[in-house]
């Protein structure tokens, strides 16, 4: 089992899936059916596959793990897999996600349901390897192929302004990613390889620092979202289908905070710890104004959009606290929302295929016909305010902590966000879910099918038991991350001294 | 034993929760009903061997929580005086209040879901008061706030009940923004949330006499802390937490809206056990109180200022639950007054007799709903003396208890007797530097307490009937299953005060206490409370004769006084009507600004700059630039062929220089 190559294996599964999709025909619906079971086994096959990865894990190792190396195009690149501590687990929460999407996705998607299937798949091999990746330029094409799939699936299977919001989205991220890929090339100019392990260890020059560190931000905040390059995400959540959002706000956006994780702080220390305050600034305004903008939403997707920018501000602002606190706070936000915002979009999802409209103000009272519905909704929005005992306390606890630390206007700032999340939360709740049952519209909705229970229920179970026991979480992820702010701390130490003398 | 007392309750919560449905509402009772009476027999037990044995403090380990970084915090029960007094007063107000809603909820279809509620209440508060660290306490503390919103919204069809929970959820977390930002600084200073270890080394923080202030410990705000001031802002801070729960003036504004919740409600969570979190949270804290005589001072003016104010409120309210609601918060103030003066034994006293007073007022005024067919306003009641005749009795002693009668310089009284006297006697011996005003405070929050009191009493029981008819038929006194809780309580609100006072602030404090709270060698209060003048003990017994002389000459001998005098200060009326106006001040100062601003952001900050500028923007200049290049392809050879020869010879000469 050792010599398994378990990172590809999980990695490729899905492309398997898509070459079986491949040979049949979808303009039957038995052919529709059978795609989309192996569509879905797939996926399950895969997320059981990963879950030896976790297994196999040795949470005592700060290093990389698992790791594979073969040399590729004979030109310095290689084809290199691994994970450590940080990225083991984005792996697997993007392994369990894709089973739900696609499960999510059985009665909604009715056209090209062939293309839909195949594109889920494909973009499901690119964020693994986005993970997975060793070598920045494999990394790259990973990060940046992903985009593609995407792109397609908001804009073909997307609401009624997908166009604007496919391309909205394509092009602010391929903004960032072009300064990436400039920064990839002076890096390898400078350093000789692309070989992320290498490259940990190599230092660049200060200066230098400065640039690469701005060209990969570019592209990492993009993703994140940031503010103020936040206004693609709104646009892309609100027309993707269900399943896109889920992938959207669960694994995509997580790849910006998983990127500066793995470049930006340990390959230029000396510059983050110089951008901190710019990071701290453009968190701590994330949080507010974009809690105060989700106040006023009348679209749900839209709400829950900025409520994801939100907590996003909470990541990029534990990351650089640059403590253990605050990057284990990082990473478990990171997950938690990963389970909490897809959840919420599920939820949406849930209502939206039976009344087809997006809009608050259409819904109310639907306690009274969905009480199981209801209460999946309320741990959602209860994990999603941050309560203590469920996954999003846990995260958001830590971040501000690790902000405290570091810089207490911060801190106070950024924990205002629990006053103004509570606030959107709850009313979207109350708005939707309680009240008297009056539209005529709503008064034959249809509390959860069988296939939503097995799709949410699980997402319950999980948000509450790391909420409640997230040790198995910080084991796997506190190796790492020490390992990650001692070199950080000491490299800007090191950095001052020198530039003391 | 006392993870029984703590995990019973939500055992009833998960069988009421997931299987109430399928097992039917009289089950889903009996089962959750059943288990809290367990847990409170069990808590007695508790309060007994660990109150009146020798033992010290420990702590019952569960499981680890979460290690990241320097936090390393577990779940666990930590198990002294303090912890046994909460778990008796929760456990048992909260068995009689399920017991009670049997009879109270009897013809609401969602039965199974308010028991659930109310267990689920009850384990969040428990495992409130048994934390061994900060960060369980907050755990319970947004567990108690989550059952809250629930429960007060639990007629979920009602506009006003839902706007009052998220109003509850929303003001409490403006607290809880204090207590969080606290919890960070108390894990700054002594690097765990382990309350233990932060007890063992708060001495530390001790300023020693004459000392030079210290090395910074804390820098908050761009202000660099020694330790007293370090101290002070903690505790500060962790105090923001405390007025949000315990509805403290300027954060009390949800807990009267609390009310649009049924009424069993009201008295287990707004009046015995929740908003008194805040009291024990401070009382659990006292290492860390005690050092920082300027938060001290800050809590015994809140305290005092609420006091007076929610009771001048009290004084005009219509809503039968209106009144008693300000009566808690004006209680409550009380409460912290005691805190803030270093006598805390004295707090956890009356928060001990409040509950059972306090719960039997609210149950009590829940029976008289009952029996008007769910009226609330008093204006629409009275005579109901001769119909109702055990609530009527029960609403009685629950009065006496509140306004604290008992005979001066004996032990005969009433369980507020001994522990509000000894309030407001703590407030004129303490050093604190608004001791007196507190002290003022109180004694004219004493003689509002007795008006109010005695106003809801005759304005509900005595004079004339002015329900209509029809609903003055239907009165009927409430079953047994309703009136045997209150007996219970009834009993608790005479003799609390008197079994118990020897122990709680008397001679038995330090063998009672033992190392529950922590009180600085300086700190004679409690002695110094026994040697006040005649005049003081006599004060509140006398402003409270004459509270009740003025309601009986208002509401019994002269009924037409209240509008005259009224109609004379119309201004005064309407302030106290309308409560201060903090609701309208409140809606102007940020609700709606935080609205606006909310849209701007949207519309113009997103909308018009950042799209406007950035994507949006962008396209539009190059559709611009797209038109004048499509003007540019006229379709003329010699156009394309004159273009190329000029392009032709500019690289020429470019490459030739």
């Amino acid at each position: 089992m050792t010599d398994w190559p378990i990172l590809s294996t999980v990695t490729f599964l899905p492309l398997v899936g898509v070459l079986l999709i491949l040979f049949i025909q979808d303009d039957s619906e038995n052919g529709r059916r059978n795609i989309r079971s192996i569509a879905l086994l797939t996926t399950l096959v895969t997320f059981v596959v990963s879950l030896f990865i976790w297994f196999g894990f040795d949470n005592g190792e700060a290093g990389f793990q698992m790791v594979e190396k073969h040399e590729w195009l004979d030109s310095g690149i290689s084809y290199h897999m691994g994970v450590d501590g940080i990225s083991m687990l984005f792996v697997i929460l993007t392994t369990f996600l894709m089973p739900i999407c696609i499960a999510a996705s059985l009665k909604s998607i009715q056209v090209r349901v062939k293309a839909y299937m195949i594109a889920f798949l494909l973009l499901e091999t690119l964020m693994i390897g986005v993970f997975c990746a060793l070598d920045i330029v494999l990394f790259y094409v990973f990060f940046e192929g992903g985009l593609i799939p995407m792109f397609i699936i908001i804009g073909v299977w997307g609401g009624k302004r997908r166009v604007y919001a496919s391309f909205k989205f394509f092009l602010y991220t391929l903004l960032g990613s072009v300064l990436m890929l400039l920064a990839i090339m002076a890096m390898l100019y400078q350093s000789g390889t692309t070989d992320i392990p290498t490259l940990l260890a190599h230092h660049f020059p200060q200066n230098m620092q400065t640039w690469l560190w701005l060209a990969f931000f570019a592209s990492f905040a993009v993703k994140m979202p940031m503010w103020p390059v936040h206004t693609w995400l709104p646009d892309a959540h609100v027309e993707a289908p269900t399943a896109g959002s889920v992938i959207l706000a669960g694994i995509l956006l997580k790849m910006g905070g998983y990127g500066l994780l793995r470049f930006s702080l340990p390959m230029f220390p000396d510059a983050s710890a110089y951008f901190a305050p710019l990071v701290f600034t453009l968190s701590v305004i994330a949080i507010i104004y974009t809690s105060l903008v989700a106040l006023m939403q009348e679209d749900m997707k839209k709400l829950i959009a900025y409520s994801s920018v939100a907590h996003m501000g909470f990541v990029t602002m534990g990351i650089f606290a640059l403590n253990p606190e605050g990057i284990q706070g990082a990473i478990f936000q990171m997950l938690s929302h990963g389970l909490v915002s897809g959840a919420l979009f599920l939820c949406v999802g849930v209502i939206y295929d039976r009344l087809h409209t997006r809009e608050i103000a259409a819904y109310g009272g639907l306690v009274n016909i969905m009480p199981k519905y209801a209460v999946a909704f309320l741990i959602f929005t209860m994990a999603n305010v941050g309560l203590p005992g469920t996954t999003g306390f846990v995260g958001e606890f830590l971040t501000m902590l690790g902000a405290f630390r570091a810089n207490t206007w911060v801190a106070v700032f950024a924990t205002t966000g629990v006053i103004l999340s509570a606030s959107y939360a709850l009313w979207l709740y109350r708005k939707i879910v309680f009240g008297a049952l009056t539209k005529e519209n709503l008064k034959g909705m249809l509390d959860l099918s069988g296939r939503e229970k097995a799709i949410l229920y699980p997402l319950i179970v999980l948000i509450i038991f790391f909420g409640v026991y997230p040790t198995p979480i910080f084991n796997v992820t506190s190796a790492s991350v020490n390992a990650l702010v001692t070199n950080v701390t000491a490299s800007i130490g090191s950095a001052q001294t020198a530039a003391a003398n | 034993m006392y993870q029984a007392i703590v995990f019973l309750p939500l055992i009833g919560f998960l069988i009421a929760g997931l299987f109430g449905n399928s097992l039917g509402a009289k089950a889903s009772e009996a089962i959750t009903s059943g288990l809290l009476v367990i847990a409170a027999v069990l808590s007695w037990v508790a309060f007994f061997t660990v109150g009146f044995g020798t033992g010290e403090v420990f702590t019952v380990p569960m499981m680890t929580w979460f290690h990241a970084g320097g936090v390393d915090v577990s779940w666990a029960l930590r198990i002294d005086t303090l912890t046994v007094v909460m778990l008796v007063v929760v456990n048992t107000v909260s068995a009689l209040v399920h017991i009670y809603s049997i009879g109270y909820m009897h013809h609401d279809p969602s039965r199974p879901r308010f028991f659930a509620y109310l267990s689920l209440f009850t384990f969040a508060m428990l495992m409130l008061v048994t934390a061994d660290n900060l960060l369980q306490m907050f755990f319970g503390w947004e567990g108690v706030g989550l059952a809250s919103y629930l429960l007060i919204g639990f007629w979920f069809k009602k506009p006003s009940a839902n706007a009052a929970a998220i109003k509850a959820f929303v003001v409490n977390r403006i607290g809880d923004f204090g207590f969080l930002l606290g919890i960070f600084g108390v894990f700054v200073l002594f690097g765990t949330l382990d309350l233990g270890t932060i007890f063992a080394n708060a001495a530390t923080y001790l300023p020693a006499e004459g000392a030079p202030a210290g090395d910074t410990v804390l820098n908050f705000l761009g202000y660099a802390l020694d330790k007293q001031a370090a101290i002070t802002i903690v505790c500060l801070l962790l105090f923001m937490g405390a007025m949000g729960k315990s509805a403290q003036m300027p954060l009390h504004t949800w807990l009267p809206d609390a009310m649009e919740g049924p009424t069993p409600v009201s008295a287990l969570i707004h009046a015995a056990t929740m908003v008194t979190a805040g009291v024990f949270m401070l009382a659990r804290l006292s290492p860390l109180f005690e050092l920082s005589h300027t938060a001290l001072t800050i809590v015994t003016f809140i305290g005092a200022f609420t006091a007076f104010f929610a009771a001048s409120v009290g004084l005009v309210q219509n809503d039968i639950k209106r009144v008693i609601a300000y009566s808690t918060c004006s209680q409550l103030g009380y409460m912290f007054v005691a805190l803030g003066v270093g006598a805390y034994g004295v707090a956890i006293f009356h928060l001990f007799t409040h509950a059972f007073f306090k719960a039997l007022l609210f149950l009590g005024s829940g029976s008289v709903i009952h029996a008007v067919s769910d009226e609330q306003d008093m204006r629409n009641m009275g005579g109901l003396r001769k119909l109702i005749p055990t609530t009527y009795w029960m609403m009685v002693i629950g009065s006496l208890a509140l306004t604290g009668v008992g005979i001066p310089l004996t032990v005969i009284g009433t369980a507020g007797f001994f522990s509000k006297d000894a309030i407001i006697e703590a407030s004129f011996v303490s050093h604190n530097p608004v001791a007196a005003f507190a002290f003022v405070m109180l004694v004219i929050g004493a003689a509002f307490t007795s008006f109010y009191s005695w106003r809801l009493i005759f304005m509900t029981f005595h004079g004339k009937p002015r329900a209509s008819e029809e609903v003055m038929h239907h009165v009927h006194e409430s079953p047994s299953v309703m009136l045997v809780p209150l007996y219970v309580l009834a009993a608790g609100a005479l003799f609390a005060g008197v079994l118990f006072s020897t122990y709680f602030i008397g001679e038995g404090y330090e063998a009672f206490w033992k190392a529950a709270l922590f009180t600085l060698p300086d700190n004679h209060i409690l002695h110094e409370m026994h040697d006040v003048p005649l005049w003081v003990s006599l004060a509140p017994i006398v402003v409270t004769i004459i509270g009740f002389l003025v309601a009986y000459k208002f509401y019994i001998t002269s009924p037409e006084m209240p509008e005259q005098v009224a109609g004379r200060h119309r201004m005064l009326y309407a302030f106290l009507l309308n409560k201060w106006y903090f609701d309208e001040i409140y809606e102007f100062l940020f609700v709606q600004p935080a609205k606006n601003i909310g849209h701007f952001l949207w519309k113009t900050g997103d909308g018009k700059v950042i799209d406007g500028i950035g994507p949006d923007g962008i396209s539009a200049r190059v559709v611009d630039v797209t038109n004048r290049v499509v003007k540019l392809q006229t379709g003329y050879l010699y156009h394309y062929a004159f273009a190329m020869l000029i392009g032709v010879a500019a690289l020429v000469t470019w490459m030739m220089l």
